[in-house]
């Protein structure tokens, strides 16, 4: 069973539309290198050409944020939820 | 203070509710709460805080109403389009309830009028447009010791917060230390955006505002509400305290207010990549 990942709206143009899609990795990292395999461009709206997570952006694994856990090496396991929070302004 | 007859009737319902009772809704009518921003997030909060008998709201908005704001902004009229937002606003909210001193305030929101304006009140909830203002209004507050009701919104999904003063818990800024570089985050003008979705999360804000002004319950501290509206889903993350925040971390670097156009990356004056204007208290 595959890592769940829940799309914010502004990052669905990547992904079809899908507002949730299934990752496959053993770290937050892996799993977003998956998920770029299969929607091109959607780790350089989370991740820096470093390899870290962009400051104006969160990735959650259920409740948690990654910063306080492994960052994007946090681990993952089957059945996880990988919620991504982008900042944003409307009001 | 004791309530007169029109009041008791008007408040009945909170009157006898558990958790509120005379006692609170005296408190709510003491109360002092500045709604920044008097459009989608700014609609339902000031009039749910309105017809709670929130005595004194505060209402900051530099923008005229526009055929376009209808759609979701429920201060507004048709017959509004072209006044200043801020008017057709304390208009409503009389309407609703006379009770209430509503103090417009038609200006932009800066770093050099913040302190004056925030200072007056008890509360203030976030009902802006751009990532300026956002930071201003977020670092104002912890500066002033004045608990901050975050709400944002992009096209289906919303996210709601309560920010307090001081450390140990987060602010904006633990949340998200840096804005997003221009012109990557499209505005509702640029996107869209959901009619109802601020509905739900201006909803939130007020629920908190008011549960601030009570001190009942569990309030957003702490914690970051995700509403999406195309799936049905609430979803709770926790928010935790940086001791590296430069506003509310151990050891301060932002001490003062800032230029928060140049911190957004904008040239001073220069419209805000989500907004059509110059940053103010505007709201999409």
């Amino acid at each position: 069973m595959p890592v769940r990942v829940k799309v914010p709206t502004i990052l669905r143009a990547h992904t079809d539309g899908e507002g949730q899609v299934d990752g496959e990795g053993a770290t937050v990292r892996e799993v977003l290198d998956d998920l770029e395999g299969r929607y091109p461009g959607i780790r350089a709206r989370l991740v820096t050409d470093d390899g870290a997570l962009h400051r104006f952006v969160n990735v959650y694994v259920n409740d948690e944020d990654v910063r306080y856990l492994g960052s994007l090496e946090t681990e993952v396991s089957d059945g996880d939820v990988v919620s991504i929070l982008p900042a944003v302004a409307g009001g | 203070m004791s309530f007169t007859e029109d009041q008791v009737r008007r408040y009945a319902r909170h009157i006898i509710l558990p958790g509120i009772g005379g006692e609170g809704q005296r408190k709510l009518m003491d109360a002092r709460v500045l709604v920044i921003g008097a459009g989608g997030l700014g609609s339902p909060a000031a009039m749910y805080l309105a017809a709670a008998g929130v005595g004194t709201i505060g209402l900051v908005d530099f923008d005229r109403v526009e055929l376009s704001n209808l759609q979701r902004q429920l201060l507004h009229d048709t017959e509004d389009v072209g006044r200043p937002k801020v008017d057709s606003a304390r208009d409503r909210l009389a309407d609703l309830n006379p009770n209430v001193e509503v103090h417009a305030h038609k200006i932009l929101l800066s770093s050099q009028n913040a302190f004056d304006l925030l200072g007056d009140y008890d509360v203030v909830v976030d009902g802006t447009d751009n990532f300026p203002v956002r930071y201003l209004v977020n670092d104002a507050t912890q500066m002033l010791g004045k608990p901050l009701v975050y709400g944002s919104i992009y096209q289906w999904e919303g996210q709601a917060s309560v920010f307090l003063p001081g450390p140990d818990t987060p602010c904006y800024r633990c949340l998200f230390p840096e804005p997003p570089p221009p012109g990557t985050v499209p505005s509702c003008a640029e996107g869209g955006v959901f009619g109802v979705l601020p509905g739900i999360i201006g909803s939130i804000q007020a629920v908190e505002a008011i549960k601030l002004v009570l001190g009942v319950g569990e309030t957003l501290v702490g914690k970051l509400v995700l509403y999406d509206a195309l799936r049905n889903e609430f979803t709770t993350v926790r928010l935790r305290w940086d001791p590296d925040c430069p506003v509310c971390g151990k050891h301060p670097t932002v001490t003062e207010l800032i230029d928060y156009e140049a911190f957004c990356g904008l040239a001073p004056g220069q419209a805000p990549p989500e907004a059509e204007q110059t940053p103010s208290a505007r709201e999409a």
